[in-house]
């Protein structure tokens, strides 16, 4: 029998039911690797339930610190009879399943290509604890100590991390190590030798902090001076709100009066949270929402008005798979064109595409200067996988002499002054008027805000050329938009390159590891990483430079192309559409695969 | 009249109100609604509300959905900023204006079919969650901008002008605000400005959800026999319950009441709010009595008008969240962003 032979470089998955108490112990597996200095990021694959369906853990193991997910697996976990077969068939030959071995399982559910470990999980604790849920939770901790000892983490590093975890709890502390030290002897007595995946101690992680986007998007919009959350609860985006709570709490608490110096109104609807957002950010407040697919579709009619009669909104949309209620617990990238071009009529709106949970926290903090500046709704363009996984990425930095742009606001002092204001008169060239907030001054600067059409000094106007003349600077302004939004990432190949590759998003990782791999078989391939719509030029120069272009989406459609044809007037045969849609994370194996078998093709039918 | 620029002449001897404005202060833009309106009544009401109250025209922010009614905040208070949003969603915008800034007075003005029909959730989670605001339905039954469709608030029964009858129950804002939570609660006609203004003030001087509900005739499309939204039946049904008299402090009592029927209650801004009584049993500070009472009437066919229920101790939504005591529009990134030292705590405890 051949054995999967690796250091530091392997995937673990952990297949279990949820609302089994599985996810801590895992997630707990996953961060003693990394305090032992190895690299690792973790991806919660569960469903759309509380208790009883299953749920996967995956942690991609990697000392040379690639953070995508890879494809295959190399440590099968399994705990979970419902999705046994399946499991079984995901390992890759050569790799190890791990089962609970209590109960007698027919040999034909096996692989002869892969190393079994027995283990008799439910004997042993049950032998040890008679409470029944007791037996459930400590399971879990005693399988982790079996794979402390299989994979060679030092238990040392688990027992820290379980009394860092259960602090205010300490009664908890000795029985879980208790458990943990039970599975650990269990292993060391019966199943030496048995796991030729090991992890030993490096010196890779550096200072990286390992942190979920979502609770980075809230930390974000705290950073950013959000004052108003408005919002309603949907997966995957309610940890966005809920931590950007929990921050408030931290960081928004006036000392001596105990006063909030926020506002958070959980909403009864999308609808209604859009609308608070517009509100309060009408009236000079920094404002957010955080929602997913669903919600961006209930909030369409107020992102036309917010576009329209613009007024500064921040929208956190964290993806998942639509299009209806979808897959609202797998990750996608399939909210482009609905954000892009969001509201009934001529509109087009900003989106802001992050990378990662540390981009996502510089985005948000961003977003809420940009809507202000541009006076129009900004879309922070997540997703699941960025939003709900946790992260290995560079430590959150930032400059204590940064100010907050809030963008073009007319004082009561340059009213009194007599300055000409005109609400959607553009003064400055920028096609960016000057707006006044309410109650700024007794005589001037009232004006009445409205979706429907009107002239520069916001008067109602149905007349032809009115109308013509704002919607031509709303055009205008979004030309100003491609200067102040983020620019595409442009990176060279060592060698010339052929062609290009263009990607974005939480497909970052994987593309990363899946170019290196694709540059050591000799594909080389310049790449631009978009971070945000509207498009500058840089981005149809990098298109243009090439023959074909492949462009890496985690959508059916092709949105990116769709937005990159209309928007830089592309022809659509330069691109070349990798697209991973089926809801998990994408993999660097998919691209390298998809990528490979497109340029065999290639040279070969340049060969013919 | 739209065409028609407002003339800017003002009559040398027009009264002037404590803070030096007159009426034409708190006057907006000509009114385009058809003549003889209800709204158009009820935007006088509240410009003459404005003026009694002395309040500054630009501390008020109004705003309105789509509509008839939600047209009429152009129509009043010229130097206050508006907000004409969409249909039945003026609630959810007014409640993040307020949050914004707890400083204004934040006038909604909505009808039956942007807040009984499209905007029903809206308008009682608005009021549930305790927004201080003065929120006026000008409420006529019909769509009328569409042309005289039946809302949500006709009677069973009701004709229409084109001949049809509505077989949908009613739905009763008064009744839905006084169950959701509203901690001011009123009733008017708007042919009948002597209830209207000081109500209008009452619920002006009320720090927490206000809401009245104005039935306001619509004379192209509902003003017919077999209408329960027409001037003359809702004149020949009204039943105000209590007349309203707003006195500032210290000021003489002008009107005089038979001894017993009057109540005196001291409202939060100093002024002084006269209830006289004229359904001799019934308690306005009596939610549930209120409630009671106002099925109990509408069964018998009558509209109950007047100050309907008053808790004269409200809390709301700024004291539920807590918020701080400036207006949070005003804090600066010396207040809101931790900084650097913030998130070293933040790296630390994640890595």
């Amino acid at each position: 029998m051949s054995q999967i032979k690796s250091v530091n470089d392997f995937v673990v998955k952990f297949a279990n039911v949820n609302g089994s108490g599985s996810a801590s112990a895992n997630e707990m597996f996953a961060r003693s690797i990394l305090r032992m200095g190895v690299p690792v990021t973790s991806r919660n694959i569960f469903p759309s339930n509380i208790q009883g369906l299953p749920t996967w853990y995956e942690v991609r193991v990697s000392g040379k610190g690639w953070l995508g997910r890879r494809g295959g697996v190399d440590l099968m976990v399994a705990m979970n009879p419902q999705t046994w077969d399946k499991d079984v068939a995901s390992i890759d030959p050569g790799g190890y399943l791990f089962y609970d071995s209590s109960r007698p399982i027919p040999a034909s559910k096996f692989r002869d290509d892969i190393n079994i470990i027995r283990m008799p999980l439910t004997e042993i604790s049950n032998a040890a604890y008679k409470d029944p849920r007791q037996r459930q939770l400590f399971k879990n901790i005693i399988y982790i100590g079996a794979l402390s000892q299989l994979l060679g983490i030092e238990i040392e590093v688990l027992e820290k991390l379980i009394g860092e975890q259960y602090k205010s709890k300490e009664a908890l502390i000795a029985p879980n190590h208790q458990a943990l030290r039970m599975g650990h002897d269990y292993a060391r007595d019966h199943l030496s030798e048995a796991c030729n995946l090991k992890v030993e101690r490096a010196n890779e992680v550096g200072k990286r902090i390992f942190v979920t986007g979502n609770d980075a998007a809230g930390l974000g919009c705290v950073y950013g001076g959000a004052t108003v959350a408005a919002w309603y609860p949907i997966t995957p985006s309610t940890s966005v709100a809920e931590a950007f709570a929990k921050h408030c709490r931290k960081y928004r608490v006036d000392k001596e009066t105990g006063k909030n110096k926020f506002a958070i109104v959980q909403s009864e609807d999308e609808i209604s949270a859009i609308g608070t957002v517009i509100g309060a950010s009408w009236n000079g407040a920094r404002a957010f929402t955080a929602t997913s697919g669903p919600g961006i579709s209930l909030m369409q009619e107020f992102l036309g008005l917010a576009y329209f009669a613009e007024i500064p909104a921040v929208i956190i949309d964290v993806q998942r798979g639509g299009p209806s209620t979808g897959m609202p617990t797998r990750t996608q990238q399939s909210d482009l064109l609905v954000c892009a071009y969001a509201s009934h009529g001529d509109t087009k709106h900003v989106l802001l595409i992050p990378e990662d949970p540390r981009e996502l926290f510089e985005f948000c903090a961003k977003s809420f200067d940009l809507a202000e500046r541009l006076q129009t709704p900004i879309f922070v363009l997540e997703d699941l996988d960025i939003g709900m996984n946790d992260w290995l990425c560079e430590p959150f930095a930032w400059d204590d002499k940064r100010t907050y742009d809030r963008g073009k606001v007319m004082t009561a002092q340059e009213l009194e002054a007599g300055k000409t204001f005109g609400r959607y008169l553009d003064v400055d060239g920028d096609a960016i008027p000057y707006r006044t907030l309410p109650g700024t001054h007794p005589s001037k600067g009232a004006y009445f805000t409205r979706g429907s059409s009107r002239d520069r000094f916001a008067k109602y106007s149905e007349e032809g050329a009115v109308y013509q003349d704002n919607m031509q600077r709303l055009l205008r302004k979004f030309e100003t938009a491609k200067s102040l939004v983020p620019a595409p990432v442009i990176e060279k190949a060592r060698e010339k390159a052929k062609c290009g590759v263009i990607y974005f998003g939480s497909t970052a990782p994987a593309m990363r590891e899946a170019l290196a791999a694709l540059a050591a078989d000799g594909i080389h391939l310049d790449t631009m990483r978009l971070r945000a719509f509207p498009f500058s030029e840089a981005v149809s120069d990098f298109i243009n430079a090439y023959d074909q272009v492949f462009l890496v989406e985690q959508n059916r459609d092709a949105q990116m192309r769709s937005l990159l044809v209309n928007e830089c007037g592309i022809d659509p045969a330069r691109f070349i559409s990798i697209l991973h849609y089926d809801g998990q994370v994408i993999t660097a194996r998919f691209i390298i695969n998809a990528i490979a078998e497109r340029m065999s093709l290639t040279s070969r039918e340049a060969a013919e | 009249m739209t065409y028609i620029a407002k003339p800017k002449l003002r009559h040398p001897g027009i009264p002037v109100n404590k803070r030096g404005f007159t009426h034409r202060d708190y006057e907006g833009s000509i009114s385009t609604l058809c003549a003889g309106c209800g709204h158009d009544s009820i935007s006088f009401a509240i410009i003459q509300a404005c003026f009694e109250l002395n309040i500054e025209p630009h501390r008020v922010a109004k705003l309105s959905g789509i509509g008839c009614s939600s047209k009429t905040p152009d129509y009043l208070l010229g130097q206050s900023h508006g907000f004409n949003s969409v249909h039945g969603r003026m609630p959810s915008v007014l409640t993040g204006a307020n949050l914004a800034n707890k400083e204004l007075l934040y006038l909604g003005v909505s009808g039956d079919g942007d807040s009984a029909s499209i905007g029903l959730g809206q308008f009682v989670h608005c009021v549930r969650r305790g927004v201080n605001m003065v929120y006026i339905t000008e409420n006529n039954g019909v769509y009328g901008l569409t042309k005289g469709q039946f809302s949500a608030t006709a009677d069973k029964g009701s004709k229409s002008k084109a001949g049809g009858f509505n077989a949908d129950s009613p739905l009763d804002l008064v009744s839905m605000a006084l169950m959701v939570g509203a901690t001011f609660v009123g009733r008017s006609f708007s042919g009948d400005k002597t209830q209207m203004v000081p109500l209008i003030m009452a619920a002006m001087s009320h720090p927490g959800p206000a809401f009245i509900d104005i039935v306001s005739p619509c004379v192209a499309f509902n003003n017919h026999a077999g209408s329960t939204k027409a001037y003359d039946f809702v004149r020949a049904h009204n039943e105000a319950v209590n007349r309203l008299d707003i006195m500032e402090p210290r000021e003489a009592i002008k009107v005089e009441y038979a001894p017993g029927t009057t109540e005196d209650v001291a409202l939060h801004d100093g002024s002084t709010l006269k209830l006289a009584k004229l359904a001799a049993d019934y308690d306005p500070f009596d939610r549930i009595g209120a409630m009671n009472y106002l099925q109990s009437r509408a069964a018998a066919g009558e509209l109950v008008t007047g100050l309907i229920y008053m808790d004269n101790g409200p809390k709301d939504m700024h004291a539920n969240l807590n918020t701080v005591d400036a207006p949070l529009n005003r804090l600066s990134e010396k207040e809101l962003c931790p900084g650097s030292a913030g998130l070293a705590a933040y790296n630390a405890a994640h890595s």
